[in-house]
């Protein structure tokens, strides 16, 4: 079966749609009435067949239209994606865990030959046939890290280990929940958490980055982490607070619906070969609240789960203002019948 | 933890003491490669139970034909090196760990020193192959006593670069002049004795050298001791710890499943909450802090033992 792939924007109009089985398929964070940040770690991939937790890097029909604004916002800032020198190799490393995921996952979309250190690279969907020789830059048009990110749904972080902390060296980062790879690079896992209320003296990231130092090569783990997002907008970064910030005003009981996402990102943890990096991707996907009511369970869940969510959270994510808006319409969908365990949609 | 079944592709005597093994995939598929200083752990039957040890990858680390280690005899010892020694042939099948590496090189440095004693150059082999391969300047120190003490020497290649240095030939190593005059941005990596890790330490604090510059094997073999027992808290369930056995082998042997990576108190994978500790937690391990240690909440089971009349853990 060949994928079909949306024709659609991140920006301006904003055409971005889901087709039913992409509002089937969709990772619905919570599995329980309620939300409180935890050390919500378990391996991946796997999943039932068809959902996104499925394979190593999900290609869904959003591909070809996310790598477009992947570009513009590229060109309008170049410092969305940086790497230290020492950097390199782990970006190669992802290179090679990406293009072999893939191939393997996708044989219709991509295809890797090797022979030695010469390596063909068929990306179908994106029109690309590619020789080069395997840890020599010269021959890609970019650094490597950039070349398989630019092809690569999600932003991606590389974490240098060192004197038992991770440390944000390099990334691609145009579809993040507000934070800025050019402010925090270089910064430590306490640094860079810096922001989030409540999970500090919780123990949450005392515990987390134990894990992660811990993080094996051949054991790879996944978390989901949710906001909310007032259109279907993927660049919503520090730097273009002034285009996306405002339209948090535009949202009215009538248009809330249609106009108002859950932004839920998947993220994995992969421990690289050849560098002993950590690479962190953080897939983002989009669902408006009247994609999600078509599923009555995720309806009942998500009002019971944002009508009672602690404010410091609903702050910081950034929907406070919308809140109250967001809940009466989402009251409607819930009639107080119980909700099933897990995150999976009923029947 | 992800495990690979691999053939024993060749066993070599280098020295009187020492043996390198050669384990391949058995139908010559490619296996995971890794970074300079990685090391794996082989299982090793012993009667009805299962020994681990973890030792230093010394091939080369982009090569995935198969992983080279070289196991020195320790008669003393727990046991494990000499079952390498007097079991394992070539042909047989060896079940090992895929690599895990707590001893990298920082790719930041201008330049890297390695500093290696007795068996201590193992994971520096992999190392220095890593340098060569990114074309990174660095030199190597290779301390022993006697020249018949340095099972190292028949591992290391001959290399302007890597230097030996041999005490009983008047050839003693200087770590002053050494570390005296490297460029700004040099990282120093020691392995081998604790007292070769604290001098270089010290040397190189004198010398005013960044902490973040200074890097030691932290990964040791668990040390024997008294036997002792411990409770598992949810069956009550009673496992004895023999003289010569760790606290992670007693319990894998009685059944009871524990997480760990490098058996050597470095990884953090075993920590385990104690619920009812009655005596003292010889804590031997290089995860835990000093304050998690006076608390006796924490035991690392792959490395530390206990004396005292109960303890308890939460498992
Ligand atoms: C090395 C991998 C990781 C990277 C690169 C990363 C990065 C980030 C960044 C950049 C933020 C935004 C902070 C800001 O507001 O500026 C964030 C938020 C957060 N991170 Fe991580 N993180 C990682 C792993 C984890 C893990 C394992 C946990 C486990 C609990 C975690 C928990 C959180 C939480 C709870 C938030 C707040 C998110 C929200 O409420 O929307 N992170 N992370
Ligand atoms: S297994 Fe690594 S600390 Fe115990």
């Amino acid at each position: 079966m060949t994928m079909q792939f949306n024709d659609e924007t991140f920006r301006g109009d904003y055409t971005y749609r889901n087709s039913p089985e992409a509002i089937r398929r969709f990772p619905f964070p919570f599995d329980q009435d309620s939300y409180m940040y935890s050390v919500n770690i378990e391996q991946h991939p796997g999943g039932p067949q068809g959902s996104p937790f499925e394979h190593m890097f999900d290609v869904d029909e959003h591909y070809v239209a996310e790598m477009r604004d992947r570009e513009i916002t590229l060109a309008e800032d170049p410092l969305r994606c940086q790497s230290l020198p020492h950097m390199e190799l782990a970006g190669w490393d992802l290179l090679e865990l990406i293009m072999v995921s893939k191939a393997r996952d996708y044989p219709d979309l991509f295809s890797l030959t090797r022979d030695g250190n010469d390596w063909h690279w068929v990306n179908k969907p994106m029109g690309i046939d590619k020789r080069f020789t395997f840890l020599d830059a010269a021959t890609l048009p970019y650094g490597p890290m950039e070349y398989i990110t630019r092809q690569t749904q999600g932003d991606f972080a590389l974490l240098h280990e060192r004197d038992g902390n991770l440390w944000m060296d390099a990334g691609m980062v145009t579809s993040q929940a507000d934070w800025s790879l050019d402010f925090d690079v270089g910064m430590n896992f306490f640094e860079w958490h810096a922001p989030v209320p409540k999970a500090r003296q919780m123990g949450v990231f005392d515990k987390a980055l134990k894990f992660l130092l811990a993080v094996g090569q051949g054991q790879h783990y996944r978390r989901l982490n949710w906001t909310m997002t007032v259109n279907p907008r993927l660049d919503t970064s520090p730097e273009n607070y002034h285009k996306w910030g405002p339209e948090k005003r535009t949202i009215t009981p009538e248009n809330v619906g249609h106009k108002q996402f859950l932004r839920v990102e998947l993220q994995t943890f992969f421990r690289l070969p050849r560098s002993n990096a950590l690479a962190f991707p953080i897939r983002c996907y989009l669902a408006s609240l009247d994609d999600l009511v078509t599923q009555p369970k995720w309806g009942r869940r998500l009002h019971r789960v944002l009508r009672d969510i602690d404010p410091d959270l609903a702050d910081y994510k950034g929907f406070a203002v919308n809140r109250e808006v967001i809940v009466n319409y989402l009251s409607q969908y819930d009639d107080g019948e119980p909700t099933s365990p897990g995150i999976f949609p009923e029947d | 933890m992800t495990k690979l079944a691999l053939k024993v592709a060749a066993v070599e005597q280098l020295t009187p003491l020492v043996k390198r093994f050669r384990f391949e995939d058995p139908t010559g598929a490619p296996l995971p490669v890794f970074s300079g200083g990685a090391h794996i752990t082989v299982e090793m039957p012993n009667g009805d139970t299962i020994r681990r040890n973890s030792y230093s990858l010394i091939s080369d680390p982009y090569d995935p034909s198969g992983y080279e280690i070289a196991v020195r005899r320790e008669d003393t010892g727990r046991g494990g090196s000499s079952h390498m020694h007097s079991a394992v042939a070539e042909g047989d099948t060896i079940t090992v760990s895929v690599p895990a590496n707590l001893f990298q090189l920082d790719l930041r440095a201008r330049k890297h020193v390695l500093i290696g004693g007795g068996i201590g150059i193992t994971p520096f082999l992999s190392q220095l192959r890593q340098l060569d391969r990114e074309q990174k300047p660095y030199e190597l120190h290779y301390a022993a006593r006697s020249r018949a003490e340095a099972a190292g020497i028949a591992l290391l290649p001959e290399a302007a670069h890597i230097h030996v240095h041999i005490s009983d030939e008047g050839n003693r190593m200087d770590l002053g002049a050494i570390l005296d005059g490297q460029p700004l941005g040099t990282h120093v990596y020691t392995c081998g004795p604790e007292g070769l890790i604290a001098a270089v330490a010290d040397q190189a604090a004198r010398l005013g050298w960044p902490k973040s510059a200074v890097h030691s094997e932290a990964f040791t073999a668990p040390p024997p001791g008294a036997p002792f027992e411990v409770t598992i808290a949810s069956s009550g369930q009673i496992v004895p710890v023999k003289a010569d056995q760790s606290l992670l082998e007693a319990l894998e042997a009685a059944g009871v499943e524990i997480d760990y990576s490098c058996r050597g108190g470095a990884c953090g994978r075993c920590e385990t909450a104690v619920t009812a500790c009655d005596g003292q937690i010889e804590h031997n391990d290089h995860w835990l802090s000093a304050d998690e240690r006076a608390a006796q909440k924490k035991i690392m089971p792959c490395m530390s033992r206990f004396k005292g009349t109960r303890l308890e853990l939460d498992l």
